[in-house]
């Protein structure tokens, strides 16, 4: 027999390739890439089982296959459908998926608080670049939005029920990743949640990735809370040695001048995680002085986390103690002398959680 | 050369007549403009005891809003610091502890706020990235200051003053074209 299985060709939004049987619609366009590959809230590569909820991924299939080439009845969920030969799908070429994702991002958005400004995720959500591209400027919604009683999963991981959308994403990581899984979606219907069923708190190793995955801000980051916004951090690239067998140290460290605000896992450019990190990366390295650097993470131009990053600048040689005979310019005024804000004595990274107003009352006033 | 415009006035060197010469005519006409400017009125206006009206929008100093019940507005997203063209807007954040929901609407607030009114263009930029209708420009210029540390202007310089508490001292700062505009027999 032939080493080689056979390739089946496929094509989706006018562009053909050849993919190896029992890939699904939503890997081969993404081989494709670029506006082709359709979104997706609930599906991860990496996690077995996901896919299936979100329905942003749904596509339009116009032939089914070489052997029976009539079109599918209804549009089906690419990431988990898989290819046929001679399939012929149509993404953002056909009237009918656009239609049915506005409509999709009309329902994730029924239910979210689009507290977007207060949001940690904000910046790099996904929900966020999704309602850009296909929401409404307004809701047609008229009725109270869907509360849910405070649930504290301990000191590292903040839930935010009312953002969830109810992806199961955090729910396959920690099934796949760590030894016990202690949350789940409790209650059916409106009424699911995210939760541990008695208030635990999660303290699973790599149960931080669940913050990763999370599609939209339900589950941040409690170290990083409210200490600054993403678009004003630095992401580098950076790895250690960590002891866990199951770590491999890379990650992106994630700094505001030279604090380190943040640690996550490095993410392609679909936005899903590269390599899982284990909770000690994640949240109790947060000094340099841990880290080796490599270099500046490559942030599309387009994402708001590139303002301001200007890249490939070459600074201007400082000629001025040379012109003044060895003498240092005299500084007419230090900024840090007047702002209390980004005061070096205080490192906003060191506070264990958000910051609150008793952090600043030791303030040095001017 | 060729004339560009029509408007070239071609200068006659012609022997000035008698009356020309004794300048008279001339001075006469001049002075007659100048007494002529006594009797109009005055354009200047006694800043600061008068203040000529600012134009609708017209962008002043910056101030931070509250709501109707004397809530700071702000919620520190960081939307006019990256809207800020100057780089001029600094900020921390901070959550909000139980007990302190009648000072901040919502759970995060900004903790420090400040503007480095050396930096500031007023482009007002800032004031059309918020999302919670926190920052306004104001009718009020930057006053000047001996100091350069004098500009860097914190939370104590541009929050409005509270509504329910201070309500005069509010509706000033608020400035007279927004209270003219919100009150419909003004009209």
């Amino acid at each position: 027999m032939a080493d080689a299985p056979k390739l089946f060709k496929v094509t989706i939004d006018n562009i053909t390739i050849d993919v190896e049987p029992g890939t699904s619609i939503l890997q081969a366009a993404r081989k494709i890439g670029g506006d082709v590959a359709p979104p997706a809230m609930c599906y991860y590569t990496k996690l077995k089982g996901s896919g299936g909820k979100c329905r942003t991924c749904l596509v339009e299939v116009a032939a089914g296959s070489t052997a029976d080439p009539r079109p599918m009845p209804k549009l089906v969920a690419s990431c988990r459908t898989n290819v046929m030969d001679g399939m012929v799908v149509k993404n953002i070429t056909s009237e009918k998926v656009i239609d049915a994702r506005n409509g999709i991002v009309e329902f994730l958005l029924i239910n979210h608080p689009l507290d977007c400004p207060i949001c940690d995720q904000a910046g790099e959500c996904h929900l966020q670049d999704l309602s850009y591209e296909h929401g409404k400027e307004s809701t047609r919604y008229e009725f109270p939005r869907r509360t849910f009683e405070k649930h504290d999963l301990g000191p590292y991981i903040q839930l935010h029920m009312t953002r969830c959308i109810l992806c199961y994403r955090c729910v396959f990581t920690a099934d796949q990743l760590t030894e016990k899984r202690e949350h789940g979606v409790l209650d059916r219907g409106d009424h699911s949640e995210i939760a541990t069923y008695i208030q635990k708190s999660l303290h699973n190793d790599f149960i931080g990735n669940v913050i990763d995955v999370c599609p939209v801000g339900a589950l941040t980051d409690k170290t990083f809370r409210f200490k600054n916004r993403v678009w004003f951090l630095k992401p580098v690239d950076a790895h250690r040695n960590c002891s866990h067998p199951k770590c491999n140290g890379k990650v992106t460290l994630w700094y505001r001048g030279e604090e380190v605000f943040r640690v996550t896992a490095r993410k392609d450019q679909w936005g899903e995680v590269e390599d899982w990190i284990c909770n000690e990366c994640r949240f109790e390295k947060k000094k340099t002085a841990d880290w080796e650097i490599e270099g500046p993470t490559k942030v599309s131009r387009h994402s708001v986390i590139s303002q301001g990053h200007y890249v490939g600048v070459q600074r201007p040689k400082e000629v001025l103690n040379e012109v003044m005979g060895g003498r240092a310019p005299k500084l007419l005024m230090d900024i840090h002398s007047v702002s209390e804000v980004n005061n070096p004595a205080i490192d906003l990274s060191e506070i264990e959680g958000p910051a609150h107003s008793t952090d600043f009352k030791t303030d040095n006033k001017r | 050369m060729q004339a560009l415009t029509n408007r070239v006035k071609v200068v006659e060197r012609k022997p000035m007549t008698f009356m020309e010469r004794t300048y008279l005519p001339g001075i006469f006409k001049g002075m007659m403009i100048t007494f002529g400017h006594m009797f109009k009125k005055k354009p200047t206006v006694n800043y600061p005891e008068k203040t000529r009206p600012f134009s609708a929008v017209f962008r002043g100093l910056h101030v931070l809003n509250r709501d109707e019940e004397g809530r700071e507005r702000c919620t520190a997203c960081g939307l006019c610091a990256v809207a800020c063209p100057a780089e001029a807007i600094t900020m921390e954040a901070a959550e909000r502890l139980p007990g302190e929901e009648k000072l901040y609407r919502e759970e995060k607030y900004a903790v420090k706020y400040e503007i480095n009114m050396l930096r500031c263009i007023f482009c007002g930029l800032c004031e059309e990235a918020c999302p919670k209708d926190a920052i306004y420009l104001s009718e009020t210029f930057a006053p000047s200051n001996f100091t350069r540390k004098g500009f860097i202007y914190g939370k104590e310089e541009l929050l409005i003053p509270d509504p329910v508490m201070e309500p005069e001292a509010y509706a000033k700062a608020r400035g007279e074209h927004v209270v003219k505009t919100s009150d419909p027999a003004a009209k």
